[in-house]
């Protein structure tokens, strides 16, 4: 029930309601989501969305920090590791 | 999808596997506490990727799950109204009350309705004038922002013939709950991602504090939950309980302030019941009595409900991960998915429809049958 998935903004309006609304773009398919907790999201933010409202902006530097340190994380230990000698021969 | 598919690469998860296999040393408990973190663990298989001493238990997280029986027969007793139109999330039309489910009802012409999100409720209820709009608004911490826009513009653009049956719980509560019973087996909690971008984990600190268990505050990719696993064994290991957030790039210590604003303004704390678990203080939201009128349990006369919980299901052990889905003896047999006992068998995130769902009952009859084939 919890599910939320991250969405790209395209534009930004206000509906007959006077709610602060958005086209978003979820790969591919395009729906409306209320931007009225996220005053600070414009077009090209990625945002998070649960039950057609955006939650939260996600932060793409933040994701880029993370998943850079994820993947940078055991390299420590390889490098302690004996180096597999190339014999340019691949069936040895 | 950006921000989804690089959280689902097979190397990082494995490269995160290996570490936590380094690391570990001994035998450790952690839950994960939302619903749609065990959908992901069991459809993924994470639980299988982790070292044999690390046990995932399934927490309380699913809204569909712990919403009482007694609220869901009082949705159903409104439901029923001619004068209803009868609004709900779609994964709780097959919830089953003592009598019915509200697709039975609607086969019998109730005009029950699934919305995508509760503000829809409002169009419905300027389109129909001469009707009473319902809307069952359950859920966590992260729901109860839309639906408390649903109630505030409701309000606002006095739309008198809309109300909402509101049965909304809260995580901490029950973290405390879990962590203080005798049968309590949980070290460490992965936290919930989605709750925690509403309220921000502020709240989580002095419950970790006070029971000394680390919470990881942990997205719903494989990626997230492997490194929100490795982050709580790291604790463990080392002896420190503290919050830490594996989900920074949506969640902030503070949370979504707007969101917290609105949300108070609509509703407010009170003792609220879960299902198959019992009464929890302070662990739920009702509407704030400048509400009233908008409030469906005000609206209605729902006394005289006889509620009555089947009494071979275990789902309350389950959701407070004192016992796992297999260990139900209905569990696949009178109890599947289309013909459910309890709530944890119907949401898809209830723990027990997502072991059924990823054939994990069929492992254990094939695990029985070998068993039962090498005795004598």
């Amino acid at each position: 029930m919890c599910l939320a998935i991250p969405g790209k903004v395209m534009e930004v309006h206000t509906d007959e309601q006077g709610l602060r609304m958005a086209k978003t773009n979820f790969g591919g398919i395009i729906k409306s989501v209320c931007l009225e907790y996220t005053p600070e999201v414009v077009p090209g933010d990625y945002v998070l969305v649960h039950v057609g409202f955006a939650l939260g902006k996600v932060d793409e530097e933040e994701a880029a920090r993370t998943y850079a340190a994820l993947e940078r994380m055991g390299q420590l230990d390889e490098l302690n590791e004996p180096a597999i000698e190339d014999t340019g021969y691949p069936y040895s | 999808m950006k921000f989804m598919d690089e959280y689902r690469d097979s190397a990082l998860v494995r490269k995160i596997a290996d570490e936590l296999q380094r690391i570990t040393t001994r035998h450790w408990v952690l839950m994960e506490v939302c619903g749609g973190q065990t959908h992901s663990i069991v459809k993924y298989g994470i639980d299988r990727l982790l070292p044999e001493q690390v046990e995932l238990v399934h927490g309380p997280g699913c809204p569909v799950c712990v919403t009482s029986l007694e609220m869901i027969d009082k949705a159903h007793e409104i439901a029923r109204r001619r004068d209803v139109i009868f609004c709900s999330f779609g994964d709780m039309l097959r919830v089953p009350g003592t009598k019915d489910d509200l697709l039975i009802l609607k086969s019998r012409g109730a005009d029950i309705r699934v919305v995508y999100s509760p503000t829809d409720c409002l169009k419905i209820a300027r389109e129909n004038p001469a009707k009473r709009v319902v809307f069952f608004a359950i859920g966590f911490e992260t729901t109860a922002p839309a639906n408390a826009m649903a109630a505030w513009q409701a309000r606002r653009q006095g739309i008198h013939n809309f109300s909402m049956l509101v049965s909304h719980v809260l995580v901490p509560p029950a973290l405390r709950s879990i962590l203080s019973a005798p049968e309590n087996r949980v070290q460490g909690f992965l936290g919930p991602g989605h709750v925690c971008t509403v309220v921000g984990y502020r709240e989580y600190e002095p419950v970790s504090a006070e029971f000394k268990v680390p919470i990881v505050i942990t997205g719903f990719e494989p990626v997230d939950i492997m490194e929100g696993t490795l982050m709580a064994v790291r604790q463990l290991e080392s002896g420190k309980a503290e919050v830490e957030n594996q989900y920074p790039r949506v969640v902030g210590r503070e949370g979504n302030l707007p969101a917290i604003d609105l949300v108070g303004k609509v509703f407010e704390v009170c003792d609220r019941k879960w299902r198959g678990v019992g009464e929890i203080p302070a662990s739920g939201y009702r509407l704030r009595p400048e509400f009233a009128e908008h409030d469906a349990e005000r609206l209605f006369d729902l006394h005289g409900i006889d509620t009555k919980e089947p009494a071979e299901c275990i789902s309350g052990l389950v959701l407070q991960g004192v016992r796992k889905p297999h260990n139900c003896p209905a569990f696949g047999k009178l109890c599947t998915p289309e013909h459910p006992l309890g709530a944890t068998m119907v949401s898809a995130e209830g723990a027990c429809a997502a072991y059924y769902a990823y054939g994990r009952h069929l492992d254990l009859t094939k695990a029985h049958a070998a068993q039962t084939s090498v005795q004598p």
